[in-house]
């Protein structure tokens, strides 16, 4: 159990593009800061450590960011920490600082994730060729797909459901004013119309390439009283695990790190009935059908029942549980902070404050990352009443 | 790609570079602008003194900086450091100090190259100026390195009044990066890939799960244990899943489309990547049973690539249940 009770008392978060040339890294991440301090009514003079994450230095080229980033980052004079855990970075990083208040060691800590993906190419970057290997990589999409072939075949699931995934996701960007795809003409048609990229994913069952940057201010307790905050998302639970990315007869479809890290966040959060007592969930899912995949994952539904509650319109934003009602990652993916940004959907959604995409009543909710080859996993339960 | 030998590691020069394309931002955007028309600028902080190159947000207030002023282009040597064997991408190419030069009118030092002979040439308290790259483009290289002043124009030089104005302002810079590796395959790694040099495929087995790993790891990722069990294993296998790329990318080594699948060799308890051919990729499924075809002997080297692809060998699909649980 924390020593001390931990609260999202401020969100922030950019307008995600593929291409923000108006502003530098700095920039990008003082958008999400800004905003993120004046959500919680603080300054930076009432943050006692930041925490920063991002995914691979290869991603912009600049080995260590965080370093020159100080000064930007209001962080001189106080502890600054970088957190790297791969795609589920931004969770890790939100996880890092909820951490550094709930062990009682600071009143508030501003963590901030990002990526400017505009200056390089992630596909490059994950796809840079090893001497004696075959030079068959391709990409993310290119290391995810067979593993979603294989979910197809273990699971029986009519091909169309991956497509039904992506016209939700994309429909509910439109709701978000800070979403990066907005089409409003994309249905279930045009999906399985879209090219076949990384057979069996469709170009328009991937993420796209986004530059955007989320922040959180994390704070105690007493710092919420302290505060004018008065509808804060408090921390229930929070859990991180990781596995090797190769091991003989590794499931990679349903993987044994993120099972028990659900398992084990079920149990802290004192929940035993997730698909009930979840009001929505904000999953990590950059092509369309690991939302089925990582339902059965985190224990939503039984194995094998995941393209199921996607079929009969469960995780739609009016349904029994909706899942990704900010347009999720298939609709913003700027990839250091795309988990934080789930992480600040929860929290937003449990606020009161997610705008048109709002599950009305929302009372405890899911945030969800991860990254690497399906190896690291990060969540949190946060809710509008104090854990009990 | 070489080998020594002797040793118990195969080397291999590996090379990434990429040409990173970097948005300034308003306040970086000012001082490129400034440099591209010959003039070095600084930012003001809320306590009055004056940084170069501007820094985007202020220390003390967190406020973004909004006071550019120009400063001068001369400037004293705080302190130096020699180099005596430049490296590719240095300002000069021949050896040459790097300063921290306090340009006139700035309260903080830039870090820049001297270009001087030897050390003896160099003092702390020196006077230096700005020599221009004959093509200024807005770009830090804008400015090619400093020299020395000589002594009689220790006065100090005259500061331009304010910073100029520019038609059009420079909003981004490319900053190419190159790393070149010595990579090193793993021991274990090493051994695999100087067996495909005979035509032998190495794999190696946990002594405590008795999985056989292909290619070995050195240490079993399940157990923790060194696999030191050796098992050669045929060059025949099942596909357990794979996907057909379609997309062409940077750096891209094989044209697509093409299917890269999970070949499971028989006997292995994992399956690795590789490309399937002699088929439509329409043609190829999971269970479908596949076998080498090896480049001519005398193309061999210690790698992989000796396999140049794996073709269906006409065999009927392996049973699901017998690969099902590598999906």
């Amino acid at each position: 159990m924390p020593k001390t009770l931990a609260a999202v008392m401020g969100v922030g978060q950019t307008h995600h593009r593929a291409k923000r040339e108006d502003v530098s890294i700095a920039g990008l991440m003082r958008e999400a800061i800004d905003r993120a301090l004046e959500d919680a009514q603080l300054t930076f003079d009432d943050i006692d450590a930041v925490v920063v994450g991002k995914a691979p230095d290869l991603f912009e080229g600049v080995m260590m960011p965080e370093l020159y980033l100080a000064e930007s980052l209001g962080a001189v004079g106080k502890p600054l920490l970088r957190v790297h855990t791969a795609g589920s970075v931004g969770g890790s990083t939100a996880i890092v600082a909820a951490s550094l208040v709930e062990a009682g060691l600071h009143e508030r800590v501003l963590t901030v994730a990002f990526e400017k993906q505009s200056e390089s190419n992630a596909m490059w970057a994950l796809s840079i060729p090893v001497p004696f290997i075959m030079p068959v990589h391709a990409g993310a999409g290119g290391y995810f797909a067979p593993h979603v072939r294989s979910y197809i075949r273990r699971s029986g699931a009519p091909t169309h459901i991956g497509a039904m995934v992506a016209a939700k996701d994309r429909q509910n960007a439109l709701k978000n004013p800070y979403a990066h795809l907005r089409n409003d003409k994309t249905t279930v048609d045009t999906v399985l119309a879209s090219q076949m990229l990384w057979d069996p994913i469709r170009f328009d069952e991937t993420c796209p390439s986004s530059d955007g940057a989320c922040a959180l201010v994390i704070g105690s307790e007493a710092a919420v009283e302290a505060s004018a905050i008065t509808n804060p998302a408090w921390i229930h639970g929070t859990v991180m695990r990781s596995e090797p990315t190769t091991a003989a007869e590794r499931d990679q479809v349903n993987p044994q790190a993120g099972r028990e890290a659900a398992a084990k966040l079920w149990k802290q959060t004192g929940i035993t009935n997730p698909y009930d007592e979840i009001d929505c969930a904000e999953i990590y899912v950059p092509f369309s059908w690991f939302e089925p995949m990582w339902l059965e994952n985190l224990g939503f539904v039984p194995e094998g029942e995941g393209w199921q509650a996607t079929e009969r319109g469960a995780t739609a934003l009016d349904g029994d549980l909706p899942v990704n009602m900010s347009g999720g990652v298939l609709s913003s993916n700027p990839i250091g902070a795309s988990g934080m940004l789930r992480f600040a959907e929860a929290a937003l959604q449990v606020m009161g404050e997610a705008g048109e995409h709002q599950v009305a009543g929302a009372k405890k909710a899911l945030g969800h990352a991860y990254g690497g080859g399906s190896q690291f996993f990060s969540m949190w339960v946060v809710g509008s009443e104090k854990p009990s | 790609m070489t080998s020594v030998q002797e040793s118990r590691t195969l080397h291999a020069p590996m090379k990434v570079e990429f040409d990173y394309t970097r948005s300034l931002g308003p306040v970086l955007s000012q001082f490129m602008t400034g440099l591209r028309r010959r003039q070095v600028t600084g930012g003001v902080l809320s306590d009055g003194t004056v940084v170069v190159p501007p820094p985007e947000y202020d220390p003390t207030t967190h406020r973004a900086i909004s006071e550019i002023v120009a400063v001068g282009d001369e400037g004293v040597v705080r302190t130096w450091s020699w180099v005596a064997e430049p490296v590719m991408d240095q300002p000069l190419d021949k050896p040459f100090a790097f300063a921290l030069i306090q340009l006139d009118g700035a309260d903080a030092p830039l870090l820049h190259a001297v270009d001087v002979d030897s050390p003896a040439d160099m003092e702390t308290g020196m006077r230096v100026r700005v020599r221009w790259a004959e093509e200024t483009v807005g770009a830090i290289t804008d400015i090619a390195c400093f020299e020395p002043l000589p002594s009689s124009t220790d006065a100090g030089s005259e500061l331009p009044n304010e910073p100029g104005s520019d038609a059009e302002a420079v909003t981004g810079i490319v900053s190419p990066v190159r790393l070149a590796y010595d990579y090193a395959a793993s021991p274990e790694e090493s051994k695999f890939f100087r067996g495909l040099a005979e035509g032998r495929i190495l794999g190696q087995r946990c002594p405590s799960c008795h999985k056989v790993y292909v290619p070995p790891r050195g240490a079993c990722p399940v157990d923790g244990v060194p696999t030191t069990d050796e098992v050669e294993l045929p060059d025949k296998g099942t596909v357990t899943t794979y996907c057909i790329v379609n997309v062409p990318f940077l750096g891209q080594k094989i044209t697509p489309p093409y299917v890269s699948a999970y070949v499971l060799l028989d006997g292995a308890d994992i399956a690795f990547l590789h490309l399937i051919l002699d088929t439509e990729a329409d043609e190829v499924r999971m269970g479908m049973r596949v076998e080498a075809v090896w480049k001519p002997r005398d193309e061999w080297g210690t790698t992989i690539e000796n396999i140049s692809h794996f073709r269906p060998t006409g065999e009927p699909d392996a049973d699901y249940e017998t690969y099902k649980q590598h999906l």
